[in-house]
C-alpha cells in the first residue's frame, strides 16, 4: 500500500509535469497562455509607458515580463530584434538616427517600412512628443540675455553637461554644434539623472532636457528656443515584433488602445510625480491606464529597509554572477598564464590580448554579445570572465617567472616529471601570487557586475540602473554600498584562504 | 666512469667552453675549478643536461646524455646547488623523499633511507620536520646531500657546495663531505671558484680558464708543479686555506 501511494505520488508529479510541458510548447497558440516581455530603458518615462503596456496587457489576463532599466537605445533595440523582448516604448526620431542611422526627417510610413525588413512594426504614436531641448538654469541666465540656442555663441563661458547619447548624436550635439556654429564649444559628457544635480551645484550652466522633462518647472530652467528648427520630431510610440499580433492578440490589442490617449502635459504630471514625488513608475501609470495603486501611495521606504531588501533581493544574483565568471576566469585563465611562461612568441600575444579585452568598457563588450547571446545572464557572465581573464593570467605568469632559475633546474635534474614539476613545485611555489591575482579578478567582478543590470541580468547595478533613472540618489546607494561591502567581503575571504591555499615556508607576505 | 669526449660550447658566438675531454673514474672526487667564464659552470650543465653542447659528447657508464637517455640518467644523478635548491614549500624530509615517492617507493624503505641518510649527514631527526627556511644554511646544505644521495647514484655533481656558509661552518661541512664520498664510493664533481673548497673536497683538480682546461692533477701537484704562470696567479691569489683542509689534503697525498 505504501509502495502504491508513493508510487502514485510520483506518477502525479510526472504528469503534472508532462501537463506544464505541453501547455509550454502549445503556449504559444492558447489565448489563456498569452506572455509577453515588454522592455524599458533607463528613465522615468520609458519604464512609465513600458509599465503602463505591460498593466494592460495583464488586465486581459497575459502574462507580462518588464524587464526594466535597458542601458541604452543600442541595447534594448538589440534585445527586441532578437526577441528577448517583444515591445518597448521608443521615440520616432530616435529610431530614424540611432537605429537605421539617417538623417533628417522620414515619415512614419517609411520607418514602418523601413523596421517591417527586420520583422519590427511600430504602433501607433501615443500622442505626445519628447523632443530634445537644451536648457539653461534661471540663476545663469538671470545675469545674460539668453533665450535662443543662437544666443549660446555669444556667450562662450557658459559650460554644457550633455549626455554621452546625445553628445554623440547627429540629430544631438553634434549637428546641433554645425547648425548652430558652436563646434568650439566644448561640452562635459554626464549621465542624464546626474544633470540637475551638477545644474543645482553650479558646476554647469547649459543641459540638454527632455521635452516632457519633469524637472522644467520645478527646477525654474529656461528652455531655449530652438531658433534653426534643427530637431526633429521624437514622437512616442511602442515598437514591437511584428508577429507579437499574432501571439498574443489579446494584450496586443489592448497595447494598440493606448495610442492616442497621452498628451505632453499629463506626461510631464506623470514623469513628475515619479523623479521628483517619488512615485513608483507602476503607480503613475495605473494614474493612466486605470488599475489599484499599490499600498502606500508615494511615501519611500526608508534608507536602511531598502538597503536590506535590496540585499537579500539582488545579493545572491550578484554574488552568483560574480563566482560563476570567477570560475571561468581561473579556468581558462590559469593554463593560459602556465602557456604564456612556457611558450615566449605565444605567451606575448596572450598577454596583450587578454590587456587588450580589459580596455573595452564594459557596456561596449556587452553590446557586442547581444546579438550571439541575447541579453541577461549569459552575455554577462562571459563579459565579466573575459574582465576576470587578465589579473589571472598575469599572475600565473608573473608567479611562475618569479620561481628562482635554481629551484627550477633542481626540479628538472632530480628527474621530476614535467607534471609533479608544474603541480608539485611550480605552482604551489607561484601560489601567493597566482591568489592575488584571483583576489583582484574577483574584486574587480564585484564591481563590474553592476553593469548587468544593463542588460537586464540584476544584481546591486538593479537599484543603481533604476536610481540613475529616476535621478534618486539614495537609491543609487542602495546598490553602491553592498557592491563595495561585498568586494571589502571579497577580499577578507581571500586573506583567509591565502593563509589556508599558501603551503607554509614560503616565508612571510611579501606586500 | 664519467667521459666527456670533445665537449664544446659557444653562447651568443662567444666560447664557453673550447672542446674538453675528461673522464673519472668510478669513486674518483674531481673539482672543476676556475674564476667565472672559465667555463666550468657550463661543463657541469651539459653533464646534467641543462645544457646541449655543441660538439662532442658526455656518457655516464657507456651511456652516451641525450634527450632519451636523460630521464633514466637523472635518477642516478645526485645535484646540489649553492643555496641547496630546496623547495621552501616543502619539510626538509619530503625534500629528501619527493623522488623516491615518485618511483612510488614503500614508505618504509622511504623512511629507512631517510633516517640511514640523516645519521651520515649527521641532522637532528625534528629538523627533517622543519621548511628550509627554518633550517641553518648548513643544516639545509646536509639535507640537500641527502636529496642527492636519496636513490644512491652513482654520480654526484655539486656546484659550489660551501659557497653560501660562513667559514666555520664550511670547513666543517668541507671536511665531513670528503669523509663522506670517500665512505659512498660515488663518483663525485665539484664546481668552485674557491681553491679551499676544491682542496678540500676532491682529490683531483681540473683548472679551468676561458673554457679550456689549464692543468688536471692534485693540489700538490698544481702548487708545487704548475703548468702555467696562471696557475700559480691563481692558487696564490685566494686567501690561505684553512688549516683542517690542508692537513686533510697532506694526509692523502701521503
Amino acid at each position: 500500500m505504501k509502495r502504491w501511494s508513493h508510487f502514485s505520488k510520483t506518477r502525479r508529479a510526472s504528469a503534472v509535469l508532462c501537463a506544464s510541458l505541453v501547455s509550454l510548447a502549445a503556449g504559444r497558440d492558447a489565448s489563456a497562455d498569452e506572455s509577453l516581455v515588454v522592455g524599458s530603458k533607463r528613465f522615468a518615462e520609458s519604464t512609465i509607458l513600458a509599465e503602463a503596456a505591460a498593466e494592460v496587457a495583464r488586465a486581459t489576463g497575459a502574462k507580462v515580463d518588464h524587464k526594466e532599466g535597458l542601458g541604452g537605445t543600442a541595447i534594448v533595440f538589440r534585445a527586441l530584434e532578437q526577441g528577448d523582448i517583444d515591445l518597448y516604448p521608443d521615440y520616432t526620431g530616435t529610431l530614424v538616427e540611432a537605429v537605421l542611422h539617417e538623417k533628417g526627417p522620414m515619415k512614419l510610413d517609411a520607418l514602418r517600412a523601413r523596421l517591417g525588413e527586420k520583422g519590427l512594426c511600430v504602433a501607433d504614436p501615443l500622442g505626445f512628443e519628447n523632443t530634445y531641448a537644451l536648457a539653461v538654469s534661471e540663476a545663469s541666465s538671470a545675469t545674460r540675455d539668453v533665450r535662443r540656442i543662437s544666443d549660446l555663441a555669444s556667450h562662450p563661458d557658459l559650460k554644457l553637461g550633455l549626455s554621452n547619447e546625445f553628445k554623440g548624436r547627429d540629430d544631438g550635439w553634434l549637428g546641433l554644434a554645425r547648425a548652430y556654429g558652436l563646434e568650439s564649444v566644448v561640452p562635459r559628457e554626464m549621465d542624464h539623472g546626474l544633470a540637475y544635480g551638477a545644474l543645482a551645484s553650479k558646476s554647469i550652466d547649459v543641459i540638454e532636457v527632455y521635452s516632457t522633462d519633469a524637472k522644467i518647472e520645478r527646477e525654474h530652467l529656461r528652455v531655449l528656443e530652438d531658433d534653426k528648427r534643427f530637431f526633429p520630431s521624437y514622437e512616442a510610440v511602442f515598437v514591437h515584433k511584428c508577429d507579437l499580433q499574432t501571439r498574443a492578440p489579446k494584450a496586443f490589442a489592448a497595447i494598440l488602445g493606448l495610442s492616442g490617449t497621452m498628451d505632453p502635459r499629463r506626461m510631464i504630471a506623470l514623469n513628475a510625480k515619479v523623479e521628483v514625488d517619488g512615485a513608483s513608475p507602476k503607480d503613475a501609470a495605473r494614474e493612466w491606464v486605470g488599475g489599484a495603486k499599490s499600498g502606500a501611495p508615494t511615501a519611500r521606504r526608508t534608507f536602511a529597509s531598502g538597503l536590506l531588501d535590496v540585499t537579500v533581493r539582488e545579493g545572491p544574483r550578484h554574488l552568483g554572477l560574480v563566482f560563476a565568471s570567477l570560475a571561468l576566469s581561473v579556468l581558462f585563465g590559469l593554463p593560459l598564464g602556465i602557456l604564456a611562461q612556457r611558450r615566449r612568441l605565444l605567451g606575448a600575444a596572450i598577454l596583450s590580448t587578454v590587456g587588450v579585452l580589459q580596455t573595452i568598457p564594459a557596456l561596449a563588450l556587452l553590446c557586442f554579445f547581444i546579438p550571439l547571446l541575447g541579453i541577461g545572464t549569459a552575455p554577462t557572465i562571459l563579459a565579466l570572465f573575459l574582465y576576470g581573464l587578465l589579473p589571472i593570467v598575469r599572475n600565473t605568469f608573473a608567479g611562475l617567472e618569479e620561481i628562482p632559475p635554481g629551484l627550477r633546474e633542481s626540479a628538472v635534474v632530480l628527474g621530476l616529471t614535467p607534471s609533479r614539476r608544474l603541480f608539485g613545485i611550480e605552482l604551489p611555489l607561484a601560489s601567493r601570487t597566482i591568489l592575488a591575482g584571483i583576489k583582484t579578478s574577483a574584486v574587480i567582478n564585484v564591481g563590474t557586475a553592476t553593469v548587468a543590470a544593463f542588460v537586464g541580468a540584476g544584481g546591486f547595478g538593479q537599484p543603481i540602473s533604476t536610481g540613475l533613472s529616476l535621478n534618486d540618489s539614495s537609491l543609487i546607494l542602495q546598490g553602491a554600498v553592498p557592491a563595495a561591502l561585498l568586494a571589502i567581503g571579497v577580499q577578507g575571504l581571500f586573506g583567509l584562504a591565502e593563509r589556508w591555499l599558501v603551503p607554509r615556508g614560503l616565508g612571510p607576505r611579501k606586500s | 666512469m664519467l667521459e666527456i669526449r670533445g665537449v664544446s660550447k659557444r653562447f651568443a658566438g662567444k666560447t664557453a667552453l673550447a672542446p674538453t675531454t675528461l673522464s673519472a673514474l668510478r669513486g674518483s672526487t674531481l673539482a672543476l675549478l676556475g674564476s667565472s667564464g672559465s667555463g666550468k659552470s657550463t661543463l657541469l650543465r651539459i653533464i646534467v643536461g641543462l645544457v646541449t653542447a655543441d660538439e662532442g659528447e658526455v656518457s655516464i657508464d657507456g651511456v652516451r646524455v641525450s634527450e632519451e637517455t636523460l630521464p633514466a640518467l637523472r635518477l642516478r644523478m645526485g645535484y646540489v646547488i649553492q643555496e641547496g635548491g630546496l623547495f621552501p614549500h616543502l619539510t626538509a624530509g619530503d625534500n629528501v623523499a619527493i623522488v623516491a615517492r615518485q618511483l612510488r617507493w614503500q614508505a618504509k624503505k622511504i623512511d629507512d633511507r631517510v633516517e640511514e641518510l640523516r645519521a651520515l649527514v649527521q641532522i637532528p631527526r625534528d629538523a627533517l620536520a622543519r621548511h628550509p627556511v627554518e633550517l641553518s644554511g648548513g643544516q639545509r646544505q646536509r639535507v640537500a646531500l641527502m636529496r642527492a644521495l636519496m636513490l644512491d647514484p652513482d654520480l654526484v655533481l655539486l656546484d659550489e657546495p660551501l659557497g653560501a656558509l660562513d667559514p666555520i661552518v664550511r670547513a666543517e661541512l668541507g671536511e665531513e663531505l670528503s669523509t663522506i664520498f670517500a665512505a659512498a664510493h660515488k663518483t663525485v664533481v665539484v664546481v668552485t671558484h674557491d681553491v679551499a673548497e676544491a682542496a678540500m673536497l676532491a682529490s683531483e683538480i681540473v683548472l679551468l680558464r676561458e673554457g679550456t682546461i689549464v692543468q688536471r692533477g692534485s693540489y700538490e701537484d698544481l702548487a708545487s708543479r704548475p703548468a702555467d704562470p696562471f696557475v700559480t696567479r691563481f692558487l696564490s691569489a685566494h686567501p690561505k686555506l684553512p688549516s683542517v683542509a690542508l692537513a686533510g689534503d697532506a694526509e692523502r697525498g701521503s
